[in-house]
């Protein structure tokens, strides 16, 4: 099927079996390996991409699905020159071992960060109030997102400096 | 993952026309478990029709002072709705203790309704399973079932239905509303959706063949507080044991039955002056386990009778 993404802000058309799903279309077909597969059933969440500004699952998508989306992948994030704030922090605080699940955090940071600023709670908000930046939140927020080497400490003192950086 | 034809509805009419004149015909909305099932090839369509941009994603005020949430809208945007949250908490708090972000940034409320069961032996295709293929057996039974229902269960089906959100809808006695393959609206109570497993597990609900879900209504906010409150084996992004939802005096539990499981023994001796752990005693005095889940009846006996104390406290 004949589909058209715009993928880091270029329009991508691509003839399409209906079963590929986004995660197979950025990887194999764009050569966008940026985005892993870590389960492929969206338990680990290495495949988080933004679709049209919000996080989600690239390995429970249906590519023809996202016909006219825009879909931002960790390529699309900063530049090798010109880090943006959150892989700068990833790398200054260290928040990796391997690095399997670094562009699904950083994505998912991102839209995590967004959903915060919009004032959508978590199950760590008070009910009725407005959701609090703190490491309860950033662990319940980044819950979605796996990290095997278990750097989950670095990577919540990355994010919170990396919400300093961009304020 | 079995090869299908996809199509990107036009209209509610014709989504519910194209399922009803194509074999092997599912509508598709944000995918997140059916996708998962079809991966696995527990679930084989052959033509996927594509819900989820048809104009049904808003959330908007009923004339009865209740809400209509469309099936469309994402479990995130119903979590996150002030007028949810501020009205209709148990339904917020339940949405946000299932699935993780991005799940339920995809993940729709018709869908989450309609998701199928997260029993290790419907998942296990090399298993015997009456759900995954009717007459096959069922591998739970005498297997390891430490998950499985304690109410409504029969010989051929003890898997749960695993849907958080749908607890706190069977607590606030919503309706849905529906368009049958004939382009006919009609509306029933959630309470009415699932079936409990019988004979026939693989047949999860009354829907029609073709029937589309458009809509869940809730009815104005009972009086009194409301909460929601999970027991899982890890404190996020994990599926449930048991779950209680309550609001004012309307009690229903999760994760022990086929179907979200309204309380009404429970509710019934509330009304009439039991206390909290006197009134879950009577629901449960109808509960059947099965060895390796006995600990649920304890532990719903403690959750209910904590949650249902907290929600009476704050409304007093």
């Amino acid at each position: 099927m004949r589909t058209t993404i715009t993928v880091n802000g270029e329009a991508r058309s691509l003839d399409l079996d209906p079963r590929t799903t986004l995660l197979d279309t950025l990887r194999e077909h764009l050569k966008l390996t940026g985005a892993k597969k870590g389960c492929d059933h969206g338990q680990c969440g290495a495949c988080t991409v933004l679709v049209n500004g919000v996080r989600i699952n690239s390995c429970l998508s249906l590519a023809v699905a996202h016909d006219g989306d825009e879909v931002v992948s960790i390529e699309g994030v900063g530049t090798v020159e010109t880090l943006h704030p959150v892989q700068q922090a990833f790398l200054t605080h260290d928040a990796f071992q391997c690095g399997y699940c670094t562009p699904g955090q950083i994505c998912s940071t991102l839209g995590m960060l967004d959903e915060l600023a919009a004032g959508w709670p978590s199950q760590e908000t008070a009910p009725g109030a407005a959701p609090v930046f703190n490491d309860a939140e950033i662990r319940e927020r980044m819950s979605g997102n796996i990290c095997r080497c278990s750097a989950y400490p670095q990577i919540v003192a990355a994010i919170k400096d990396a919400r300093e950086a961009m304020a | 993952m079995k090869a299908f034809t996809y199509e990107r509805a036009s209209d509610a009419k014709a989504a519910v026309r194209a399922a009803a004149e194509t074999p092997g015909a599912r509508f598709i909305a944000g995918g997140t478990n059916l996708l998962d099932l079809m991966k696995l090839e527990i679930e084989q369509p052959q033509h996927l029709i594509d819900v989820s941009r048809l104009p049904m994603a808003g959330i908007e005020e009923t004339a009865t002072g209740g809400l209509r949430l469309g099936a469309a809208a994402t479990n995130s945007a119903v979590s996150a709705d002030e007028r949810v949250r501020a009205r209709y908490p148990v339904l917020s708090e339940a949405i946000l203790a299932g699935g993780s972000p991005q799940l339920r940034n995809k993940a729709s409320v018709a869908g989450n309704l309609l998701q199928r069961t997260r029993c290790a032996y419907f998942y296990d295709t090399s298993k015997p399973c009456n759900k995954r293929q009717s007459g096959s057996g069922c591998g739970a039974l005498e297997g390891l079932n430490r998950n499985a229902a304690i109410f409504g269960a029969s010989d051929a089906c003890i898997a749960t239905h695993t849907s958080d959100m749908a607890v706190a809808l069977t607590a606030l006695c919503a309706d849905i509303e529906t368009l049958t393959p004939s382009g006919d609206a009609r509306r029933f109570p959630l309470a009415d959706l699932h079936r409990l497993p019988g004979e026939t597990p693989h047949i999860e609900t009354h829907l029609i063949a073709g029937e589309l879900i458009t809509a869940v209504v809730l009815p104005p906010p009972p009086p009194g507080a409301q909460a929601y409150r999970k027991v899982r084996d890890r404190a996020s992004y994990a599926g449930g044991l048991a779950s209680v939802a309550v609001a004012g005096g309307q009690v229903a539990l999760g994760m022990v039955a086929h179907k979200p499981w309204r309380a009404e023994a429970a509710e019934a001796a509330l009304s009439s002056g039991a206390s909290a752990s006197e009134a879950i005693a009577q629901e449960l005095a109808g509960a059947s386990p099965l060895g390796r889940n006995d600990f649920k009846i304890p532990l719903v006996a403690r959750l209910a009778t904590a949650v249902i104390t907290d929600v009476a406290g704050r409304a007093a």
